[in-house]
């Protein structure tokens, strides 16, 4: 029995446009946190302006692989990286202990699994990223506030009451507005752990649909515990098991004939 | 046979029913321990109060800038022992409550483990210090220390009472500060720093406006406990009843001043001692006052998570 196509909405397929710019790489990537080894010698790409989602049953290491892209590991004590995650086109080492994490997350933004809106309004939830990087000047925040909301599908909800608390809107609301507020800074990628898991039917397609436009201007890679989200919304998919990286290719590859039997296993739900 | 069965349960669950009757019952008896005291401190002061004002208006009271119940001359105006209150307690609040709540940031948001572990005992340790050790450390060590640098402050005065004070309210204000911060989810830290804020950024902007509410509550408990001082004052500030915002000068509290004519020798049901339960009351009231303020406050800028 093998998986059952799911069908994309409306995502051009990636297998038909040969070798994409990559946006950033891991390579030979291992994760500690103290002594145990969390990831292990994962290397792969991330393309540019593309959707790349992590698979994998729970404690496969996916969510910790994501947060090495916008260093949260090193909020804790103990946690150590070994290898790269390189940053195209510049050409760095993310990893690199004289890389500054703050400018890391400058430039990679990330969405939580649970919806975390700041104790401020809409409008300074979505400010706070300029404003920690110093921004001002009212028209300029006016205006990055706007387009953050509009590309994050919030803006019509929440233009009469900018100036509310942001815990006053529903939870898909705020997951939107956590994703205005990881996109005003203008990322040139996105992390989403797990973006939809708190929330309902209704808001997750939201989020999904939200999700395929933004790929037009970033790269996204997404941490999914839902394989049909993965199919939905992703054109490169990464099934990780036991902190290795078991199988990575095109999504339609994947999920139709995936050429590793565990992955496999896992996708047709024999597994996991 | 299963009807005996039956019937057997049914009467043990009568008998864990009078059993948790019986806990409910003694559960509720300990409750309203605390609140038999409020209100029987409540009605003896409104009770002696309205004795006092029969002799006194409340008009008289509240506007007469004298208060010397004690001399043939009587007056029983409660300003100066209201202002005397006012000015020590600010004094106190402005040392307490932006230390404490610096080190309420320090410990919960930038000290490593050990330091917290080893600093909030002993931070805790500087309330449990008798009162009047303060009391005589802020006479004989801090007025000495500023009177070398303005020597015409009197030996009692207000502003080492008040400083001395507001070291005392420190661990009040931070511990409760740090408990507040040290409740904030960790997820709203991690959506800040995935912002690209520094360390300092998320304390200021994220941290501190989501604990506000249990901040409010540290600083209402910091105050309460400013206003309802009693031995630091008795000792250091002197017992003169004084109209005066100026806290170089000596003055009276409220609560030294009850302290002063609950240990002397006036006759109960005098009016001199009656006094005491006047000046308690407004006491009392000011504390209400603060606390229904420090419960608005809560109650609005309250976060659920």
């Amino acid at each position: 029995m093998v998986a059952v196509p799911v069908p994309r909405a409306g995502a051009p397929d990636a297998a038909d446009k040969p070798d994409p710019t990559k946006k950033s790489e891991a390579r030979g990537l291992n994760f500690y946190y103290g002594s145990f080894q969390a990831l292990k010698n994962i290397s792969m790409p991330i393309y540019e302006k593309h959707v790349t989602a992590l698979i994998g049953p729970s404690g496969c290491g996916k969510s910790t692989f994501l947060r090495c892209f916008n260093r949260m590991h090193d909020l804790y004590p103990g946690n150590r990286y070994e290898g790269e995650i390189m940053l195209f086109p510049d050409n760095t080492n993310l990893l690199n202990p004289a890389v500054d994490p703050i400018e890391v997350r400058m430039r990679i933004s990330m969405v939580f699994q649970k919806p975390n809106p700041f104790p401020k309004s809409i409008y300074e939830n979505v400010a706070y990223g300029l404003r920690v990087r110093g921004a001002t000047k009212r028209a300029l925040i006016d205006e990055k506030v706007e387009e953050a909301l509009r590309n994050a599908a919030l803006w019509d909800e929440v233009k009469m009451r900018l100036h509310d608390l942001a815990f006053n809107l529903s939870g898909g609301q705020q997951q939107r507005l956590c994703i205005a507020r990881a996109l005003a800074t203008d990322p040139e990628i996105l992390l989403f752990d797990e973006p939809t898991s708190a929330l309902d039917p209704i808001a997750t397609a939201s989020i999904e649909q939200l999700i395929a436009d933004l790929k037009a201007r970033v790269t996204i890679l997404i941490v999914t515990h839902n394989m049909q989200q993965a199919a939905r919304v992703s054109d490169y998919t990464a099934y990780m098991y036991l902190g290795e990286l078991i199988e990575f290719d095109v999504t339609d590859t994947i999920f139709i004939k995936p050429k590793n039997k565990q992955t496999e296993d896992y996708i047709t739900g024999r597994f996991g | 046979m299963p009807d005996t069965f039956v019937s057997d349960r049914l009467a043990r669950r009568k008998l864990r029913h009078v059993h948790e009757r019986f806990i409910e019952s003694a559960l509720f008896l300990a409750a309203s321990v605390s609140v038999l005291t409020t209100v029987g401190i409540v009605v003896i002061l409104l009770k002696e109060s309205f004795v006092f004002f029969q002799h006194v208006s409340i008009w008289n009271f509240l506007t007469d800038t004298q208060w010397t119940p004690l001399f043939s001359d009587a007056h029983y105006g409660i300003l100066p022992l209201l202002s005397g209150t006012l000015v020590s307690s600010a004094v106190a609040l402005t040392v307490a409550i932006p230390l404490g709540t610096i080190i309420a940031i320090y410990l919960s948001e930038f000290a490593p483990f050990s330091v917290r572990e080893v600093a909030k005992p002993f931070l805790e340790l500087l309330g449990g210090v008798p009162t009047i050790v303060y009391g005589y450390f802020a006479l004989l060590f801090v007025t000495p220390l500023i009177q070398k640098i303005y020597p015409e402050l009197p030996g009692f005065n207000i502003l080492s009472a008040g400083l001395v004070m507001g070291v005392m309210i420190i661990p009040y204000v931070s511990s409760v500060s740090e408990d507040a911060m040290h409740a904030v989810p960790m997820s709203l830290r991690e959506g800040s720093y995935a912002m690209g804020a520094t360390r300092f950024q998320t304390a200021i902007r994220v941290v501190t406006p989501a604990a506000f509410s249990g901040i409010t509550a540290a600083y209402i408990l910091g105050i309460s406990r400013a206003v309802g001082e009693t031995m630091i004052l008795a000792v250091a500030a002197g017992m003169q009843p004084n109209l005066t915002w100026n806290p170089l000068e000596p003055a009276a509290t409220i609560t030294a001043y009850i302290v002063q004519v609950a240990l002397g020798d006036l006759p109960h049901g005098s009016i001199g001692y009656q006094t005491i339960f006047a000046a308690g009351l407004t006491l009392a009231l000011l504390t209400l006052l603060f606390n229904l303020l420090g419960h608005v406050l809560r109650k609005r800028f309250r976060q659920a998570y």
